[in-house]
């Protein structure tokens, strides 16, 4: 019995690590730059089949450190060349370009690596249980926890203490004073951009090594990731987080009891949110108003 | 009386406008016969007329309210499974059917519309994206109702009675294509007659600077919803007719995928023109059946066409001459 | 509305439509006329993008290195044979849109497809209406020859009833009779779960079991469920990737020291995309490549290996056999047209060169389902090449593994 209820807890933070993760880097593209980046996804897939194609030359550790900075390199690249050209237009015209993006690394993705699905190796002592008692604990899944949780923090620190992460926060409030005030704005930008498309990337990289590689696989994250930041609040950081773990254990704790309703619960979550607190459960009244 | 009249009269259109509205629907009228010597097929046309229909729909609230919905698939979704169950389960009617989805997708739209029409911009999209999943979601999942992941079947048109002069529509790529096109010539008339009324002018009003309408006393979030709504019965509308046509519905009609075909084939024809999004629904229609017949790669060309499209045409193929004109004219 | 200059709207209408014209115009297809005469058209339909692409993939490689045999020696009653292929996405509108184009634009005689078995119905419910011959190389779902079944749709591969009793007595056989399933949440899910359950409780056994999301990722819930329930066998009727993860998470935690692993299709394309540990457990192949024993198929894989640079699977087989069916079938009726082709075939026996294993292999006529034998064995890492990762344990006529025709529900309405 203790099995099962330790073993909900474990899952639930992994399933909302996940997606805290993915929601965290749309959620600051979405905050500074006002465009929902339909391609996050796919900047997922593309970081784990980065961290594929580098794991033979770099081991499964390089790969982990360098695949990331890859695709948030690709972000800077596409935030150079195509979003920047738009963000002072209606919003329709940022999602059609992040849509029609999403469309193009998917099918690169597929071009490059084959529609076949393809495994991703890990180091042996990753692939253990961690004691045979706790068969369903690898030591995988405590590192994947462990990454994401230093990730956050170092975000949150990282926004909090350093300039650049002043001026993000800033930005999301007033981009103009921001502006006003002698701050390089379209480099900031790219910057935010960057670092959203790494954690997309990252997440892409510890995804691989769980379900491992296909064309599609960013897809079911996506809009998991919508949901908790509508949960948890547009515009709030710490509000995505909390939002992310909420419909991470939520879904867990789902599946124990009634498997097929674990996805169900997530919506369900959305429409009382939607209905009790439009706003989001940290989110901020007239922030989108 | 007379003054009635003379005020319909204004609304219809009149020089140009009427010389566009004889091209158009010549072309379409006569698209059996001038379509497959070009290469195409009747069912293809019929694809377009049904993607048009929804196109324009959403182009009510995009194009002329200026709001931006990515979720119209879910309304569209709704009017094919309203219209599928409705005739696998309940009465083997085609009309009623019909009304039956139109309603449902309309409905489901207006309610969703009370819940969000506070909310402007990015975070609206984001609404409407999340709420269109959720019904696709049900779809896919609810089994033994909705046939799940395959999708609705064991459902066909039927025969359309006028007490004793039957239509048979069941068979025939043609005859149905002219079924479709009377139900669109009704729909577009509506909507070209409301465009042009004074609701339709508050809602450009509205596009065009919103917190000066509301200076002005227009009530911004009933105007916001009313078009909202008008936009999902028609969506949905669009929605049963593909169900007719494909004899068929699947949970993929609901998905975001498709909504962004919508807002694609909008911006492609001219957003902020009345016939823009059937001419977007045409060319995006026919380029998807053409390029994925050419090359397994089709999706990347149809990215990149969404990325020439927002970088290089923004306004679309009908809005790209537009002389300056009168503020307020819509 | 909008004020635009009359020329200039004019003149963007007029580009527009010589645009949409010319595309058009380049779009209809070359004909390839060989001493004057048309060729016969086959149309295959099948998702060529998505989550079924490497199957269906497969499916057209065999089709066409079918199609260039047939030409070799000579094309369908005296014709050149031209296969053309449409992707259906994965999207049941766009496969029966395709499927309109190829039979009003494209005048196919005959349609192929879909892997996807929603859209397999769908599709037929068209090439019914237009009395075109239409064959389903390797869509699985039952109605398709059983309470749906029509008199123009024919299928190669196997139906989840025949696939399910096959594998049930040797899994009991060889590990006992209490289960365990780990089956999707839809249409095909629920099929395999019943028609193993009845083949279960045929001898005598007992079962568990949890249905899941089909795009679910993480199985730890259901396998500590199923660890915890001691069973013999763990059934994993997950498909395509959800399958792959199901397997490699079930040897992760260790499981098969505690149970056997076991289920219905295990395809080559899935066993070589995961990582050594986790290709193993008992399945069905409805047809493999390794037969040492018969002539034709050692030739075949041969000269397959040498055309296409792979070795054959089972999806690959199922396009060739698909398209030899047209030419044994049209051969047979001396003509093209829909209902005397489809007479044709009721009762076909297909050559050894075509069968490709031992045994009778024929189009049952009540049902229109094809009867070959089902290929029941063990996967497991490569031995002699990358590709010898399964060995054949029995040989299940598919007659028997069948059933009748009354159980699969089919009532045949011939053409009107």
């Amino acid at each position: 019995m203790w099995q099962v209820v330790l073993f909900n807890v474990t899952n639930g933070l992994i399933i909302g690590a996940f997606y805290v993760l993915m929601a965290l880097g749309l959620s600051l593209i979405l905050n500074l730059s006002n465009v929902i980046n339909f391609a996050h996804g796919n900047f997922l897939a593309l970081g784990g089949y980065l961290a594929y194609t580098l794991s033979p030359a770099l081991g499964y550790w390089g790969a982990l450190l360098v695949s990331p900075l890859l695709t948030a390199l690709l972000g800077v690249a596409v935030e150079r060349l195509m979003i920047r050209r738009i963000y002072n237009r209606d919003p329709v015209y940022s999602l059609l370009l992040t849509f029609g993006l999403a469309f193009v690394i998917q099918d690169a993705c597929r071009y490059i690596w084959g529609p076949n699905g393809l495994p991703m190796g890990l180091p042996d002592m990753l692939a253990q249980p961690i004691t045979p008692a706790l068969f369903f604990i690898t030591w995988y899944r405590v590192f994947m926890v462990t990454i994401v949780i230093v990730t956050v923090v170092g975000l949150f620190a990282f926004l909090r203490h350093t300039r650049i992460g002043l001026r993000i926060r800033a930005g999301t409030f007033d981009l103009e004073t921001v502006a006003t005030l002698g701050v390089n704005v379209r480099n900031l930008r790219t910057f935010n951009f960057a670092v959203g498309c790494l954690l997309a990337g990252l997440s892409g990289v510890l995804a691989a090594g769980q379900i491992g590689l296909n064309p599609n696989m960013g897809d079911d994250l996506l809009m998991p990731s919508f949901i908790a930041i509508i949960v948890g609040g547009v515009g709030s950081l710490i509000g995505t987080l909390c939002g992310g773990l909420l419909i991470g254990m939520a879904a867990a704790l789902t599946t124990v009891f009634y498997p097929s309703a674990s996805e169900a619960v997530i919506y369900a979550i959305l429409m009382a949110v939607l209905l009790l607190r439009p706003r989001g459960l940290l989110g901020e009244e007239g922030m989108f108003s | 009386m007379s003054a009635f009249f003379a005020a319909a009269r204004e609304r219809l259109p009149k020089g140009q406008d009427l010389i566009v509205l004889v091209v158009i629907w010549t072309l379409l009228v006569t698209v059996p016969f001038w379509l497959p010597s070009l290469g195409g097929y009747t069912a293809l046309a019929s694809k377009v007329l049904v993607f048009g229909l929804a196109a324009m729909g959403l182009n009510m609230l995009l194009g002329f309210t200026g709001v931006l919905s990515f979720g119209h698939a879910a309304y569209f979704g709704l009017g094919a499974y309203g219209a599928g169950l409705t005739l696998r389960y309940l009465v083997h009617s085609t009309p009623l059917a019909m009304l039956a989805g139109t309603l449902f997708g309309g409905l489901a739209g207006t309610l969703f519309g009370m819940l969000i029409v506070r909310r402007r911009g990015v975070y609206f999209a984001m609404c409407t994206i999340a709420f269109g999943q959720l019904w696709y979601y049900l779809a896919y999942s609810w089994n033994d109702f909705t046939g799940g992941f395959d999708g609705l079947r064991d459902f066909h048109r039927e025969p359309i009675g006028f007490g004793r002069f039957t239509f048979d529509i069941t068979q025939g790529e043609t005859r149905f294509y002219f079924f479709l096109l009377a139900i669109f010539a009704a729909a577009v008339a509506v909507m070209g007659l409301l465009l042009r009324s004074p609701f339709g002018r508050t809602l450009v009003a509205i596009r065009e600077n919103e917190r000066r309408a509301r200076f002005l006393g227009i009530p911004v979030e009933r105007h916001i919803w009313l078009s909202f709504s008008i936009s999902c019965f028609i969506a949905a509308l669009a929605g049963t007719l593909y169900a007719l046509l494909n004899n068929f519905a699947d949970p993929l009609t609901l998905h975001y995928s498709l909504s962004g075909y919508f807002v694609v084939m909008t911006v492609i024809g001219g957003m902020r023109t009345f016939w823009g999004p059937l001419v977007g629904a045409a060319l995006f229609v026919m380029l998807q059946d053409y390029i994925s017949s050419m090359t397994v790669n089709w999706m990347s060309f149809i990215g990149v066409i969404f990325i020439l499209v927002v970088l290089f045409f923004p306004r679309g193929l009908l809005g790209m001459r537009r002389q300056t004109r009168s503020a307020g004219k819509a | 509305m909008s004020q635009f200059d009359m020329s200039i709207r004019r003149r963007t209408l007029l580009k527009a439509g010589v645009a949409l014209g010319a595309s058009q115009v380049i779009a209809a297809p070359f004909i390839v006329t060989a001493l004057g005469e048309e060729p016969v058209k086959i149309g295959m339909v099948n998702p060529l993008t998505g989550v079924l692409s490497a199957l269906a993939q497969s499916e057209v490689d065999g089709a066409k290195y079918a199609e260039a045999e047939i030409n070799k020696k000579g094309g369908i009653l005296g014709r050149q044979v031209q296969l053309l292929v449409e992707d259906s996405a994965n999207d049941v509108g766009t496969g029966v849109q395709k499927t309109r184009k190829l039979i009003d634009r494209d005048q196919v005689d005959v349609i192929l497809g879909d892997v996807n078995s929603g859209i397999a119905y769908a599709m037929s419910q068209v090439t019914n209406e237009k009395k075109v011959l239409h064959i389903v190389p390797g869509g699985h779902t039952d109605p398709i020859t059983g309470t749906n079944c029509k008199w123009n749709v024919f299928r190669v591969c196997n139906t989840t009833s025949m696939d399910a009793n096959a594998v049930t007595p040797e899994l009991v056989k060889r590990f006992g009779k209490k289960w365990f399933f780990i089956s999707p949440d839809y249409a095909y899910g629920h099929t395999l779960q019943d028609a193993f359950i009845r083949a279960l409780t045929k001898l005598g056994g007992t079962y568990d079991g949890d249905f899941l999301p089909i795009n679910n990722t993480d199985f730890s819930a259901t396998l500590i469920k199923a660890k915890g329930y001691k069973p013999n066998v763990l059934l994993n009727n997950m498909g395509g990737l959800t399958q792959i993860n199901c397997m490699k998470q079930f040897t992760q935690f260790g499981m098969q020291k505690d149970m056997a692993l076991g289920g219905a299709l295990f395809e080559l394309e899935s066993i070589k995309s995961v990582p050594p540990e986790a290709q193993t457990g008992w399945w069905d192949m409805e047809w493999y490549w390794n037969q040492p024993n018969v002539p034709e198929v050692v030739k075949f894989v041969a000269d397959y290996r040498a055309a296409t640079k792979k070795t054959p699977s089972a999806r690959d087989w199922f396009g060739y056999v698909s398209m030899h069916t047209v030419r044994l079938a049209a051969d047979k009726a001396k003509s093209l047209d829909g209902p005397k082709v489809a007479k044709a075939l009721e009762d076909l026996e297909l050559p050894p060169d075509v069968a490709l294993q031992p045994g009778k292999v024929r189009y049952r006529a009540g049902d229109h389902e094809l009867m070959p034998n089902i290929f029941v064995g063990e996967a497991h890492s490569p031995k002699s090449g990358p590709d010898d990762v399964f060995t054949v344990a029995a040989l299940v006529p598919g007659e028997e593994a069948a059933g009748s025709v009354a159980d699969t529900g089919c009532k045949m309405e011939q053409p009107a």
